[in-house]
């Protein structure tokens, strides 16, 4: 967490702070997103020295078919810069590494020894080795750990390339799994209790308001159209929203000129929730996936994709 | 070493369209790591690509290119199967050369 994001002296009224809807009357978000009145969102956040340090206005502005960014994420893809760390991540994944010296083509994501084809639309899922539902990125970080022989704390405490350093193996490792089921369709399963209770945790912690700002996913992700700045949000509480947010990551990030992660996608909205930092692997992280891919079901794998 | 380019090169009505993207750091110069220290520049100075003997592009280039440039350009003069070849040098050294057939 960054330093000071959990004691920032707020005090706001649910109006001043977060919400303010159509008649300028202060209302929660209503969970399902589908409530009324939700027209405009103001964030005026304060720091100790009472200096406004953010003010956005998202208001509703409908999709176009044209708009600038889908034109812009075409010419981009095109010549997707991820597809230099699919290449690294292809030669990660067949190489003996590590301690051990061993290949990860004997890794089991869920479909069977050394099968990656397809696999990355079936994640999260249970695991009966590990006894635990696991993404793709915690059941990589598992097989370098029990295959190759790397230490678990090591990979857990830097998986993702600080900025302007090489990516980390791990992300390479995933672009290359992700790349692998382009063009699947998504069908994370729900056929066991533990992905099942994954699921519904999952949702929970999507709709839990908590934090400085009381603030939950939903919040951002409960209505069409929101935005921060010009960059809108997907209704993740819909399919089509979950779909769009679930087949793109990860995703190669022009802003900062390199791939990006769906862990590190989700540690990042929390940051910016400023919740306590969402620890990479940890069961919270593989639930929010877990519930966004369930509800992403029927969709069609596009990772990794360009983002801004 | 580096890590290889990403090349298409395509026969498009007499031309052939070459669409090159590089792995590369490309560090200005510039920028401050996190220990305050300027991070040295590092970056691709020089991009050559030949088909069959002939030098058929040459580019010099600063510090002003983006991360993992991607470059792009046509030619005639070539037939489908054909070899092209691309070699960048940076200014430290390092050097990474590629080839691909003309589809």
């Amino acid at each position: 967490m960054k330093p000071g994001t959990s004691r920032l002296a707020l005090t706001p009224s649910r109006c001043e702070g977060l919400i303010a809807s159509e008649g300028g009357s202060c209302s929660p978000l209503p969970l399902a997103g589908e409530g009324p009145g939700v027209r405009a969102m103001a964030v005026g956040v304060r720091n100790r020295r009472g200096l406004a340090l953010l003010a956005l206005a998202l208001l509703p502005v409908s999709a176009h078919a044209a708009d600038p960014t889908s034109v812009y994420r075409q010419m981009l893809a095109e010549d997707n810069p991820a597809e230099l760390a699919v290449a690294h991540g292809q030669q990660l994944w067949e190489q003996p590494r590590g301690p051990r010296q061993a290949a990860l083509t004997a890794c089991d994501l869920g479909q069977g020894p050394g099968v990656v084809k397809g696999a990355f639309a079936a994640l999260p899922r249970y695991f009966a080795d590990t006894a635990s539902v696991m993404d793709a990125e915690s059941r990589l970080v598992h097989c370098m750990v029990t295959i190759q022989g790397f230490d678990r704390q090591q990979l857990a405490a830097a998986p993702f390339s600080e900025a302007g350093a090489p990516q980390t193996d791990l992300e390479a490792l995933v672009a290359y799994v992700a790349a692998q089921s382009r063009g699947a369709k998504i069908r994370v399963p729900q056929s066991t209790s533990e992905e099942h209770d994954s699921y519904a945790r999952g949702r929970d912690l999507f709709y839990r308001r908590a934090g400085p700002y009381d603030f939950s996913c939903a919040n951002c992700h409960g209505a069409d159209h929101l935005r921060i700045r010009l960059q809108e949000l997907p209704n993740l509480t819909r399919p089509e929203g979950a779909r769009s947010a679930f087949a793109h990551w990860p995703a190669y990030r022009v802003s900062q000129g390199a791939v990006r992660t769906m862990q590190w996608r989700l540690s990042d909205c929390v940051r910016q929730q400023r919740w306590p930092q969402l620890i990479f692997g940890s069961q919270a992280s593989i639930d929010l996936s877990t519930y966004l891919g369930v509800l992403a079901a029927g969709g069609t794998m596009d990772a990794p994709s360009v983002r801004r | 070493m580096a890590d290889p380019m990403k090349i298409r090169a395509v026969m498009q009505s007499g031309r052939v369209e070459v669409k090159i993207l590089m792995s590369h750091q490309e560090e200005t110069g510039l920028r401050k790591g996190a220990d305050g220290e300027l991070v040295p520049a590092h970056f691709i100075s020089n991009v050559s690509v030949s088909h069959a003997g002939r030098e058929v592009l040459r580019v010099q280039w600063g510090r002003a290119i983006s991360k993992n440039p991607f470059l792009q350009f046509a030619f005639r003069g070539a037939a489908r199967g054909d070899e092209l070849t691309v070699t960048w040098i940076d200014n430290l050294g390092d050097t990474r050369t590629d080839r691909i057939t003309i589809a």
